[in-house]
């Protein structure tokens, strides 16, 4: 077909029609650039959100959980006489929520391939006691070098460096909000109280802060042998085990390998820790998309006003164009690439615009305190957002260039003509 | 002489009035080469006939051939391309694209038919031009011309795929005397030297009286010829 002439027409058309082409161009811009501020902004959120969570998050936690028996020992043992076994209010067996072989456990998930780290820990309920007053929290006894080098806690530091952990026992750093309620400074001391109900002083030396404040108002860290020793047990003795994998997502069928090796350890997966947290992403997402989209269907909208006006007003046109042998194909070609222009140069340039107020948002100031570790709003520049964008454009553009278009094809040149 | 159209009893009526017959079968042969005008009272149904005959209104009963060739049942498509190459056309209201210059408007057919290179086609073009003595306007937008000037480039844009057949509605209705005879020359030369055919409707008695055969229809059929 005749491209050249097909193009040289359309391209006249939006010549003569400058102020047209451009109103309908800047709405597929404005469709275009909403859409990437919207989504890097919504992702970057997202990847906020998820980033603070994972950053003391374990990929894979195992534990001990308090567990019931389900039945009591006696009921089997009443079967024979079909008496009546009732039994209320069940209590769980003191049982130590230690792990069995903690530490050996620890080594051979370490040696495991896809695992980058295993830290082995001693968490117990402590209160902090600031004169009257007791403040409930929980101190954490961790590998200090390993803990660090998995999950970053030397830059969450606000003050005192985590390092100092090593140097001295009964020596702690604790989170912020905790620090601010005990009313501590680095290099205070204060006794806190174990659930055993003995009483110990320590020193603090770091205060930490992750920006979440149940964290920040509550957790304290330690030494392994530190905890040990508070809670008087012996150097074997681990309550948790934190397993960072080298990819997160892998975490999920690790968990399922894991629990074949170890039956008898109860292991959880951050998916399951943080199913709220995800669901809340999924939602922002399908809000996000939600939103773009529309933005682009009202843009389609307009781009569908305006070639219609635009075919309206150019009925006598194509009906010459018609008379003088111009076949219906050739007519929607003219006006499909019309829309498609405007769509393409519309596109463009919103993704230009949508780049630069997402860099603008990027780099401005946000002021949120304590509770967030964050000096500027979350943006995520991702290339696929930007393909995305003009993808959408582009089949918007497409449909709504399409209708008007096969309309103007099928214009009767007769009626027009005649008048 | 060989005849270049031939209309079999054409009947014509509206679908928002089927009963209403505006041509009550229409027959007649043109020959190659012939200067035809058709003559009527308004409603006559004359300009009905010539948009039939321009195969750009295919609703119609009776058959058509023109060339040789049977037109009735061919696809849209195939009859713009057939109006393309064999047809030209001179509407009543000159119509030219505003947004295009002259010469782009002659042009524009010649492009469509594709058989001679741009440039080829834009010294056609100005040959077409000089004929009907608008060359020095060529460059102008066609919305900046006047109705005389207008009227005279469509006639050069029908002129420029050379078609054997040229039809005009009310070719001279917009002109003054003496543009009105320019047109007239136009024709009469393209008739005798280049044997193309020209059927013209015209309100125009003197225009008519000089056309080498008259057509005359009254309420849907031919009354003289």
């Amino acid at each position: 077909m005749n491209t050249k002439l097909i193009a040289e027409i359309a391209l006249t058309h939006l010549f003569t029609k400058k102020k047209q082409t451009i109103i309908a161009m800047l709405g597929v811009t404005f469709g275009i650039s909403m859409f990437i501020v919207m989504i890097s902004f919504m992702t970057g959120v997202n990847q906020f959100m998820e980033d603070m969570a994972m950053d003391n998050t374990p990929h894979i936690h195992i534990y001990n959980p308090i567990q019931l028996n389900g039945h009591a020992i006696v009921e089997p043992a009443s079967t024979e006489t079909k008496n009546w076994v009732v039994l209320q209010h069940q209590r769980p067996k003191n049982v130590l929520p230690k792990i069995k072989n903690g530490m050996q456990v620890a080594a051979e998930i370490a040696a495991m391939p896809g695992v980058k780290g295993v830290v082995p820990s001693v968490t117990t309920q402590v209160f902090f006691n600031n004169g009257p007053v007791q403040i409930p929290g929980t101190i954490s006894g961790v590998d200090v070098r390993k803990q660090d080098e998995l999950y970053l806690t030397s830059g969450k530091m606000e003050e005192g460096n985590w390092d100092d952990l090593l140097k001295g026992t009964d020596v702690i750093v604790m989170g912020h909000g905790l620090a601010v309620k005990a009313s501590v400074k680095v290099g205070d001391r204060i006794s806190l109280t174990t659930p055993q109900g003995a009483n110990h002083l320590v020193k603090v030396v770091g205060i930490f802060s992750y920006g979440i404040s149940m964290l920040d108002d509550s957790k304290s860290y330690a030494s392994l042998a530190t905890v040990q020793k508070l809670v008087a047990r012996d150097p074997s003795y681990v309550t948790d085990l934190n397993v960072k994998m080298n990819v997160m997502d892998e975490a999920a069928a690790f968990k399922t390998t894991l629990r074949k090796v170890y039956p008898n350890l109860y292991m959880e997966d951050w998916q399951e820790a943080n199913a709220s947290l995800l669901a809340g992403e999924s939602i922002r997402n399908i809000m996000t998309f939600v939103i773009s989209f529309t933005l682009l269907i009202v843009a389609g909208f307009g781009i569908y006003n305006i070639m219609n006006m635009n075919i309206i007003s150019k009925m006598k046109d194509i009906a010459i164009l018609k008379a003088t042998g111009f076949e219906s194909p050739q007519i929607v070609s003219v006006f499909l690439l019309e829309s498609l222009i405007i769509g393409i140069l519309g596109a463009g340039l919103g993704l230009l615009i949508g780049f630069g107020i997402s860099y603008l948002l990027s780099i401005t100031p946000f002021p949120a305190g304590q509770f967030v570790r964050i000096n500027t709003f979350p943006v995520n520049f991702l290339v696929k957002h930007y393909l995305m964008g003009v993808s959408f454009g582009f089949v918007t553009t497409l449909i709504a260039g399409y209708m008007p278009a096969l309309k103007a094809a099928k214009i009767d040149p007769v009626k027009i003509i005649r008048g | 002489m060989e005849s270049i159209l031939q209309a079999k009893a054409i009947v014509k009526s509206f679908p928002e009035n089927p009963d209403l017959q505006i041509l009550k079968g229409v027959s007649f042969t043109v020959e190659q080469g012939e200067f035809l005008s058709i003559v009527g009272k308004s409603g006559c149904g004359k300009s009905t006939l010539l948009y039939i005959l321009s195969t750009m209104d295919t609703d119609y009963k009776g058959d058509m051939y023109m060339m040789g060739q049977h037109l009735n049942g061919w696809s849209q498509n195939q009859l713009a391309k057939f109006r393309n190459e064999h047809l030209g056309f001179v509407f009543q209201f000159h119509y030219l694209l505003p947004e295009f210059s002259a010469l782009k408007n002659v042009m524009l057919p010649a492009l469509k038919l594709n058989k001679y290179s741009s440039s080829e086609v834009k010294e056609r073009a100005m040959a077409k031009l000089e004929l009907v003595g608008m060359q020095d306007y060529a460059d102008k937008l066609s919305s900046k011309l006047s109705g005389g000037q207008q009227q005279r480039v469509a006639i050069a844009r029908a002129l420029i795929n050379d078609p054997a057949i040229i039809m005009c509605d009310e070719p001279t209705g917009n002109l003054d005397k003496n543009n009105s005879m320019n047109v007239f020359e136009i024709f009469k030369k393209l008739c005798s030297d280049n044997r193309q055919t020209i059927i013209t409707v015209t309100h125009d008695p003197d225009f008519a009286a000089k056309s080498d055969r008259i057509i005359e229809m009254s309420d849907g059929l031919i009354i003289k010829q």
